[in-house]
């Protein structure tokens, strides 16, 4: 133990002799790029700014990992010594590893360390630093977000590494990105021939960020004189902005349509229960919109036990609070119409008294057992993010989903109504109960069955816009008028009618809020369903024949 | 009426108000008889989420003094009532506290609507309110002290935050709200100041909705494309309640980033961010007097008395309770020094009333019924809390009436000698 651990000190020292003895011409440097770092950790927001910029004049491989942790609002400094250092989230605190020589300085707990104050634009300025250096970097969907990045800081003094990456560019998507970012730079060149050759460049894309470019050139300042100083270039520049605002403005029309299914899927979905419910059987239910919240609240359960129970399954959660949702919903439905509502068939008035009052019941049965506080239900990983389009509309995937199961729901339950032998029996008993009932239809069956459909539904609803509403006790109420609004809208009695309904007031509802706002337009797509209805009191899609009089 | 009517108006009030008050001490004042306390939050309804957590920091406040031997050798004894979310039932409530309960103080409200609607209850049985929460100011009532933060203690700073080059240099202004009175007042200010700092109409863009709006796919295009003119674009919230979520969801989808749009909040706060999904609202700025983050020992000692009053650790503070916690103390030293819980002999024993911030400084009362206060600019974290990005190098006085709008701006509010006035353009004496 003596001699080995003799040796073993030995050999250390050799090695800080050694290692010191390589660092020595280095060392005045590494004072250097310590006080830049320091001056990055502590100085003012100027101070940090210049010291981001005078790092990546360094070219020292360690400022990528300083500027990430900058970015990531990693850096911290030990209270103790005011060491910096860049931090990893630990159970016991934070570990830290030294930013200047990279040592690692074990874990210390959260309160002995201060964060280094960076806000959104120093983490900005960081992130295109790193566009910069990551230019060269081997994975094309780093290169790939590198050149978005200095595409948006139009930062010059990337240029030269811009263009030594381009030459050794290989993926195109990558080319054409970097050939992009390089006329967004070459857009402030000192030389009006390769302004012109930009603004040309750019000119052939429809990028809403290129029409911000490009606007920015053309602004007059208060003295007369124009940002871009060169007539010739501001003539192509006017002549280029016109036509990325020719085609964004198609685009922006196709975007408010887009919009306007999605809100027309929304209300369909809030309002096919309804039309069952109201639509097909008559009942004036005003718990409707609690159906959908105990939907939303089933989904925000089954989460719960899965992230209890199985975290690695959360994002199929969703399918199975589907069926989930329908059940309780469902079951809660048959429960209503065999406890309340068939003693009041026939008797709107009163139904309409005791459903809104079964409304309340349910909002403080929910509030009471969940809390008053909204509640957070998750979206699977399959429905975050966008599609984006060249032109800057975005296609999210919560909304295209619903969209998409909306119209799954609306062909199933006309599938049901139209192909089973329940649908067929709903439609006996709506159309004439006696007859049905003489037929051997066991009509009061048949109207649990009913309601608890059209109530199942309005639960699968309610899985739906947890994903892009609260799940709070009041969720049901913002949709009841709605609801409503488009059954009456559509035609009572007639589910193709809920549909166009609830599609037309949705796509008119979003091309009326850019010009009237969101309060207006809504008042006004009111006054118009008021006049409508008055012209044409049936709805869109009116019943004919005896069914009416039924 | 003539300045005499005014001002034998205003005796008769006063005399009629101390014959009043003094009959009241006179029966209770004995020795051990407790100080009453009125505590008017919602405790029910849509308001309960974030008053109730002010009730219960009321409750604290009020153990912790009784454990420090009450008031003027009297214990407190808090007297709850729930309002419920419904605006006349405040007042309703007001009166029970005042008439009925006989409190010598009320804590209370959060809406600019329900102080709206207890105001007149107040000035006419010459009661005490303390009202905690941030608001569109415009108002001073002699029997109200406002310890939350006039627009010039919020949103004037944060806006000259973004407009500096270190919050961005923003030159175009979306201002978003909630279609009522604060965000529709917070704006008209906003405007009145953009204006005069050499923003033009055309780069400001003005937009309301209704209470709980949830498609914001439209309004987060039109931000989008108001933001893309050539120019640096920021964004003030005054969105008011759960509508916040589906609002920066929305950004978040729709791939709008803190750092490109930032979107300063008026109204989100830690207690609005617990239990939810703060991913989307990254990056994205609040403007408040307090954030719970702010590290001192006044602050740290706060917040674990809340852990331990509450039996919970994972409970926030914010900056309403922030604000009882100092009014509350203020009022507590007043009554010490005037030696009684009259309430004429409070008021003036309020002005120039100092406590310690939890965040640093000292917080003072000034005579137009407002705070000197500090003001912090925080950028939200993962976590639900927020990154203090900028504060203020001391306090802000608030002010009462904005300078920015003109009818206001010669407005004075001062309850002391010889201005005696919540809106004057003279001194009445």
């Amino acid at each position: 133990m003596p001699v080995s651990g003799l040796r073993a000190v030995f050999v250390c020292v050799v090695f800080v002799f050694a290692a010191l003895a390589a660092a020595a011409p280095s060392r005045a440097q590494d004072g250097d790029f310590a006080a830049l770092v320091a001056q990055l950790a502590v100085g003012a927001f100027e101070e940090k700014v210049a010291a981001i910029e005078a790092l990546v004049a360094t070219g020292d491989p360690r400022v990528q990992a300083i500027l990430e942790a900058v970015a990531d609002r990693n850096l911290y400094v030990r209270e103790a010594d005011g060491l910096v250092a860049i931090g990893a989230d630990h159970p016991d605190g934070l570990s830290l590893t030294d930013a200047v020589t990279g040592d690692d300085l074990g874990v210390v707990a959260s309160r002995d360390v201060d964060r280094v104050r960076a806000n959104n634009r120093l983490r900005r300025l960081a992130g295109s630093a790193i566009g910069t250096l990551t230019l060269m970097n081997p994975d094309p969907a780093v290169r790939l977000a590198a050149a978005e990045a200095v595409f948006r800081s139009q930062d010059a003094s990337a240029l030269s590494a811009l263009d030594q990456a381009l030459a050794e560019e290989t993926d195109d998507a990558v080319r054409q990105a970097m050939a992009k970012a390089r006329a967004a730079i070459l857009l402030d060149s000192d030389d009006p021939a390769a302004r012109l050759q930009a603004v040309e460049t750019l000119g052939a894309l429809t990028d809403p960020e290129i029409r911000s470019m490009l606007a920015a050139m053309l602004r007059q300042s208060n003295d007369g004189s124009f940002q871009e100083t060169d007539e010739a270039v501001r003539a192509a520049a006017g002549e280029a902005l016109d036509a990325i605002e020719g085609r964004l403005a198609t685009w922006r029309v196709a975007g408010y349509v887009y919009q306007g299914i999605s809100l027309g899927s929304v209300l369909l979905l809030a309002a096919i229960g309804l039309a069952i419910t109201f639509g097909v059987m008559g009942v004036i239910n005003m718990a409707h919109g609690e159906m959908v919240m105990l939907g939303a609240y089933t989904t925000y359960v089954v989460q719960q036990i899965f992230r209890d129970l199985a975290p690695g399954l959360f994002d199929v959660s969703l399918l199975v609070a589907i069926p989930a949702a329908f059940l309780v919903a469902g079951l809660a439905g048959i429960a209503i119409e065999r406890g309340i509502i068939r003693f009041l068939y026939g008797r709107p008035l009163e139904t309409l008294l005791a459903t809104w009052g079964l409304s309340l019941i349910l909002q403080q049965l929910v509030r009471t057992v969940f809390g008053p506080t909204n509640r957070e239900v998750g979206s699977p990983s399959w429905m975050q993010g966008a599609i984006e389009t060249t032109a800057g509309i975005t296609l999210t995937y919560n909304r295209l989903y619903i969209i998409l199961f909306s119209l799954i729901v609306f062909a199933g339950l006309i599938f049901v109504l139209r192909r089973t032998a329940l649908g067929l029996q709903m439609r006996a008993v709506t159309q004439n109960r006696q007859m049905a009932r003489a037929m051997g239809i066991r009509t009061d069956r048949v109207d649990a069955l009913t309601f608890g459909l059209g109530s199942g539904i309005a639960g699968m609803a309610g899985v739906a816009l947890s994903q892009i509403d609260n799940v709070s006790p009041n969720l049901g109420q913002s949709y009841i008028i709605d609801s409503f609004l488009v059954v009456v809208f559509g035609g009572v009695g007639n589910l193709w009618g809920t549909l166009a309904g609830a599609f037309s007031l949705g796509i008119a509802n979003k091309l009326l809020e850019p010009y009237a706002g969101a309060v207006l337009g809504k008042i006004l797509v009111l006054v118009a369903i008021i006049l409508f209805i008055q012209k044409r009191p049936r709805g869109l899609v009116a019943l004919k024949g005896r069914a009416v009089e039924g | 009426m003539g300045l005499f009517g005014r001002i034998a108006r205003w005796g008769a009030g006063a005399a009629l108000a101390s014959a009043l008050t003094v009959g009241a001490p006179a029966a209770m004042a004995q020795e051990g008889e407790p100080i009453r306390i009125g505590i008017l939050h919602s405790l029910s309804g849509t308001m309960a989420i974030s008053e109730t957590t002010l009730k219960d920091v009321m409750l604290m406040l009020i153990e912790e003094q009784n454990a420090a031997g009450g008031v003027l050798g009297r214990p407190l004894e808090a007297v709850v009532v729930d309002p419920a979310s419904d605006w006349p039932l405040f007042a309703e409530k007001a009166r029970e506290l005042i008439e009925q309960e006989e409190v010598d103080v009320v804590f209370g409200c959060w809406t600019s609507v329900s102080r709206k609607s207890v105001l007149p209850v107040f000035e006419e049985l010459n009661g005490l309110l303390f009202y905690p929460v941030q608001y569109e100011g415009e108002e001073s009532s002699r029997n109200v002290f406002y310890t939350g933060a006039a627009p010039n203690q919020q949103a004037i700073p944060a806006v000259e935050y973004l407009m500096s080059d270190e919050g961005g240099a923003a030159e175009r202004w979306v201002l978003l709200g909630t279609d009522y009175v604060y965000p529709r007042t917070t704006n008209r200010i906003l405007r009145a100041f953009l204006n005069a700092n050499g923003v033009s109409d055309d780069d400001i863009m003005e937009e309301y909705t209704p209470f709980g709006h949830s498609d914001w796919q439209t309004i987060v295009a039109e931000v989008q494309e108001f933001a893309d003119q050539g120019l640096p674009t920021a964004v003030v919230s005054t969105i008011n309640g759960d509508a916040n979520v589906p609002f920066y969801l929305e950004l978040a989808n729709q791939g709008i980033d803190a750092a490109d749009i930032p979107v300063v909040a008026f109204s989100v706060g830690e207690e609005e961010l617990a239990g939810l999904d703060t991913e989307p609202l990254v990056g994205h700025l609040a403007a408040w007097n307090y954030f719970m983050s702010v590290d001192t020992a006044e602050n740290e000692a706060f917040i674990a008395a809340w852990h331990d009053f509450i039996g919970d650790d994972t409970r926030v503070t914010n900056d309403p309770m922030e604000a009882h916690y100092i009014g509350f103390n203020m009022w507590v030293q007043a009554v010490e020094q005037a030696g009684t819980t009259d309430v004429d002999a409070v008021r003036q024993a309020m002005y120039g009333q100092e406590v310690a911030n939890l965040t640093g400084g000292v917080a003072v009362m000034n005579t137009n019924h407002h705070l000197s206060k500090p003001v912090l600019i925080g950028e939200i974290l993962e976590d639900g809390q927020f990154d203090t990005v900028w504060e203020t190098d001391g306090v802000v006085v608030g002010d009462a009436w904005s300078d920015f709008i003109p009818e206001s701006a010669v407005l004075t509010a001062n309850w002391t000698y010889p201005w005696v006035c919540g809106n004057c353009e003279t001194p009445r004496f």
